[in-house]
């Protein structure tokens, strides 16, 4: 056990990619979770992964097979709206199956598998690093842009309706921001510490926040925390990122007593 | 448009088939029109079909220029694990919380899941009543609310709102009668 890492040059640009996408990826989840459709955040993830493994065995950048991906997740989540829950579960078995075949059948995407599936923060580079530093500048202005209509589609579904406009291309938009940050974090850091990034601070943050705006603040908060201490736990056991990051939240909200009818 | 908000005329309207209707009506500023009728005439559909949520089948509905439509539908969701304030929620209407009654304006702090039911639905139904809108679509206003909260609706209806029109879907004859400048008796005729 050595904590002497965490100071180490070698892991700033990972921490820091890391630590903008951890305030990110909660705020996503805050309005994926007020639509009731935090499952697609993990159909988003695995697709991502699939389109980062099938980019480096084309030879094309990951992040951009991710992200590429992620897009095609969000067109298909707009298309088959009407299914719902149904339409994440089926991209998520695909994703998973097609990943897990080309791991098995590409020694190039084999580590890349590990890396994606396991969760390994600490391969990521400056490119990973920039474009997490867009994500939030484009992003989180966008979202607070959307939160109004977001919120309004939630519990006044009619009313831009009834007052003659049509609210669909900016639930679209959202659902193709929420596809982006959630396949930029899959590439940084894993598909289930990215999950539970989108999933765990929300939850906490409905249960204690005191309104909409703090609950935003209580869950970004929540999400850098976490990923700090995981961070810091990972790298003083040296244990792999994914797993700590999604068993310290797990931890987190027994400890917090979140009702089981409340997540 | 000779001045009125919203008129109907030979209104056949329903999802898959036609359900309700024919209805016909005109309706102007500073007029309150109540749909009544037994539970089952489709009301709430011919309500619905007013601002377009529902298909039309038969009739026309003309709107005057850049009408601004408030609609206050039945039931809502499950609000337990949304984090969100009663002064957030009207602020989404752009509702006012001028006028709010004493027993819910010094609540509008409180997370919306900490509201009793009777609360909740009049803080609803507020978002639709003091949002910027030439028209009002009430769908059953007094469901769920308690004596106080229908005591201080009709007393609200009751003053003159010269500038806008509503039109209110209820099962309640009573209430009907008592806000009502005029009534439009729903499911005396069969759908044409």
């Amino acid at each position: 056990m050595s904590f002497d890492l965490l100071f180490d040059p070698l892991f700033r640009v990972p921490f820091f990619t890391g630590l903008l996408l951890a305030g990110l990826l909660p705020l996503v989840g805050m309005y994926l979770r007020l639509r009731d459709e935090w499952l697609a955040a993990l159909a988003f993830a695995q697709m991502a992964s699939a389109g980062a493994l099938l980019a480096m065995v084309a030879d094309w950048p990951m992040i951009a097979g991710g992200l590429l991906a992620a897009v095609v997740a969000a067109l298909v989540k707009g298309v088959a709206a009407r299914a719902g829950a149904g339409a994440y579960v089926l991209m998520m078995l695909l994703a998973w199956g097609a990943g897990v075949l080309l791991v098995a059948n590409h020694p190039l995407a084999e580590q890349a598998g590990h890396a994606l599936f396991d969760g390994q923060l600490y391969f990521t580079g400056e490119g990973h690093l920039v474009a997490a530093a867009l994500a939030v500048a484009v992003i989180v202005p966008l979202l607070a842009w959307l939160s109004r209509p977001l919120l309004l589609a939630r519990f006044f579904p009619e009313f831009y309706r009834a007052r003659g406009r049509n609210e669909r291309p900016r639930l679209m938009l959202f659902d193709l921001l929420a596809s982006l940050a959630v396949a930029l974090a899959t590439v940084s850091l894993g598909v289930m510490a990215a999950f539970a990034l989108v999933f765990v601070p929300p939850l906490l943050a409905c249960r204690f926040g005191r309104g909409w705006r703090s609950g935003l603040v209580l869950s970004a908060v929540i999400g850098m925390a976490g990923y700090c201490v995981a961070f810091a736990v990972s790298l003083g056991f040296d244990q792999p990122f994914g797993p700590v990051c999604a068993v310290l939240f797990v931890v987190l909200v027994l400890v917090m007593g979140v009702k089981s009818d409340r997540m | 448009m000779d001045g009125f908000l919203i008129r109907a005329r030979g209104l056949v309207a329903g999802y898959a088939a036609p359900v309700a209707g024919p209805l016909d009506f005109e309706l102007r500023r500073g007029e309150i029109l109540g749909l009544a009728g037994p539970n089952g005439a489709g009301k709430s559909t011919l309500l619905k079909a007013l601002w377009g949520g529902v298909r039309v089948f038969g009739g026309t509905v003309e709107k005057a220029p850049g009408l601004a439509i408030s609609h206050q539908a039945q039931g809502f969701d499950d609000l337990r694990g949304i984090p969100l304030t009663g002064r957030e929620l009207l602020r989404l209407t752009g509702a006012t919380t001028d006028g709010l009654p004493a027993w819910l304006s010094g609540r509008l702090d409180e997370r919306l899941d900490r509201l009793s039911g009777g609360q909740l639905q009049f803080l609803r139904l507020w978002a639709c009543l003091a949002a910027p809108a030439d028209l009002i679509l009430l769908d059953e206003p007094t469901n769920n609310l308690d004596k106080a909260g229908v005591a201080f609706l009709s007393d609200w209806l009751g003053h003159a709102h010269a500038a806008q029109g509503i039109v209110i879907v209820s099962h309640d004859h009573s209430f009907i009668d008592q806000v009502c400048t005029r009534v439009v008796n729903v499911g005396e005729e069969s759908p044409a």
